[in-house]
């Protein structure tokens, strides 16, 4: 299968089950058409027959020889091989969760998946009892590997920031012990950030994801205080302060767009402007019936927006201007393993969530859902018929994907919003496909460009590695 | 990268043989869920 597109005077073509990727001229483009995984060495007549009128015959065969080529060597229209590997994870162990260390916040942000903050249940702190429960039922159920992660989520994680670090006090306290490293993260919304969080948070956790949706007055549009104040003022310095001693450990400043902003490429550039270079915003998913929700008919503006934040990105990199938009970042060299990519996150199966009354569910997506709740630490119940149940979820057990160009890279997309919004796992949300497509398409444009501006200025000094987070200079 | 008269190929694709080689699952998980800094798989590391 290949997947072949025009965009910004590109003819782009991804061989997709090699992941290779072509940049060819038009002639090339055309002749493509009809062309398919059943290559033969000589010309085929339909060539001949459907071009020759149009175009030098000449010119059409060292086309095809050079495509000949490609094909020969597995880059183009290569064969799907891996469907042998998609019940590969199913006895996979546990390694990474989400703890809903608060269930509770202090904003009320309208499009909140999580009720505002309760998980539409009653609003609580988890006791450290609970936490270090947690650690232990990760660890138990972790097998041989070694690097285990652990998410502080709410809510909003920095009300309950003493069982935070009690909680990372016992788990390394005991890593070692048991040969694992913990990774931990947490997502916040900087309302409650002083010195100390900031410099513990610096210290411990891997990444930091920073809540933010751009200008101000978007912002404060949506991420409302409980006396319905906006957050912008309150959380910037502080952003600002934890972002300059974080030295170079990830974090991202991220947010969320709405119908109110599709011109968001201005938030994205908003954030570079207030100093911030890990940059991610990402489409509201909501219940279409809601005045901020993205609908299907805003989609053709979206698409334009993400075509000129695409272009501005390219713009920026060639003045050395550096920044990371998290969702246009691809690796085409390296990256996960094909495994990997048959599976997207592992909810259910390899990541869990677990909330503070102690209750687990697949992810924090889930949480609430009686119909999803897996077990509970306290009385040691897991389901693992669930588990199971969530490790056939892949890319070639939801029927939208395994003929989909995007599966490698999407692995499936998110099973929580699949059963949300399309009411089963395995039914892909359509309008989180059509959107994660058009990324894909402008971070492998963006290759494409920069691949050209270094060849023609001979210059490889601009640094387009994805897992840069040091500014150039 | 490589380049023929017509084509500029940008990487040496290699899905094939991190087959052979991968699924040790010491990778990162990726949340694929809006409310997180989530996304692709594609941008994510081998811990190999």
């Amino acid at each position: 299968m290949i997947h072949k597109y025009k965009l910004n005077g590109y003819n782009i073509v991804l061989d997709v089950n090699s992941g290779a990727v072509h940049i060819v001229d038009d002639l090339t483009y055309e002749i493509l058409d009809y062309l398919d995984e059943n290559m033969t060495k000589s010309l085929p007549d339909i060539l001949a027959d459907k071009l020759s009128d149009k175009y030098n015959i000449d010119d059409i065969k060292a086309i095809y020889e050079e495509l000949y080529n490609l094909f020969e060597m597995g880059q183009l229209f290569s064969s799907d091989d891996y469907e042998q590997f998609s019940d590969m994870m199913v006895k996979a162990p546990v390694k990474a969760m989400c703890l809903n260390i608060a269930h509770d916040c202090n904003l009320r942000c309208e499009y909140c998946f999580a009720s505002k903050g309760g998980y539409g249940g009653h609003r609580m702190l988890m006791p450290f009892e609970v936490g270090k429960k947690a650690i232990d039922f990760l660890i138990e159920h972790s097998g041989t590997r070694h690097n285990l992660e652990l998410d502080f989520f709410g809510g909003e994680p920095l009300m309950n920031f003493d069982v935070v670090k009690q909680v990372v006090e016992y788990a390394r306290s005991i890593e070692k012990q048991h040969n694992k490293n913990f990774r931990f993260t947490i997502t916040t919304n900087g309302l409650l950030l002083t010195d100390d969080k900031i410099e513990f948070i610096n210290k411990e956790m891997s990444n930091v994801v920073l809540s933010l949706d751009g200008r101000k007055n978007i912002n404060d549009k949506l991420r409302l205080t409980l006396n319905n104040k906006g957050s912008y003022d309150a959380i910037i310095p502080k952003y600002q302060k934890l972002v300059a001693s974080r030295g170079d450990k990830d974090y991202y400043v991220r947010g969320t767009f709405t119908k109110h902003n599709l011109d968001f490429t201005k938030d994205v550039l908003h954030m570079r402007e207030l100093g911030f270079t890990q940059l991610s915003i990402e489409p509201v998913v909501s219940d279409p019936m809601l005045d901020f929700s993205i609908k299907q008919e805003d989609l053709p503006r979206v698409f334009e927006e993400y075509e000129r934040l695409a272009n501005t990105i390219i713009e920026c990199k060639k003045n050395k201007n550096n920044f990371n938009f998290f969702h246009f970042m691809i690796d085409l060299e390296q990256g996960p393993c094909a495994i990997k990519r048959l599976r997207g996150c592992g909810c259910g199966n390899e990541y869990i969530a677990v909330t503070p009354e102690g209750d687990i569910y697949p992810c924090h997506q889930f949480v609430g859902n009686e119909n999803y709740k897996m077990g509970n630490l306290n009385d040691g119940t897991f389901n693992t018929d669930m588990k199971e149940m969530f490790a056939k979820s892949n890319v070639y057990t939801k029927s939208d994907c395994r003929n989909c160009w995007a599966k490698f890279y999407c692995s499936g997309g998110c099973n929580a919003n699949n059963f949300q919004y399309e009411g089963d796992i395995l039914k892909s949300h359509k309008t989180s496909c059509e959107l994660e497509k058009k990324r894909l398409e402008c971070a492998i444009m963006i290759k494409a460009a920069m691949a050209d501006f270094n060849a023609d200025t001979n210059n490889n000094s601009v640094c387009d590695r994805e897992d840069c987070f040091a500014e150039c200079k | 990268m490589t380049q023929t008269k017509h084509i500029k190929t940008l990487n040496n694709a290699n899905l094939k043989e991190s087959a052979v080689k991968g699924g040790c699952g010491e990778c990162q998980a990726s949340c694929q869920s809006a409310c997180k800094t989530s996304c692709t798989v594609a941008n994510q590391k081998c811990e190999k």
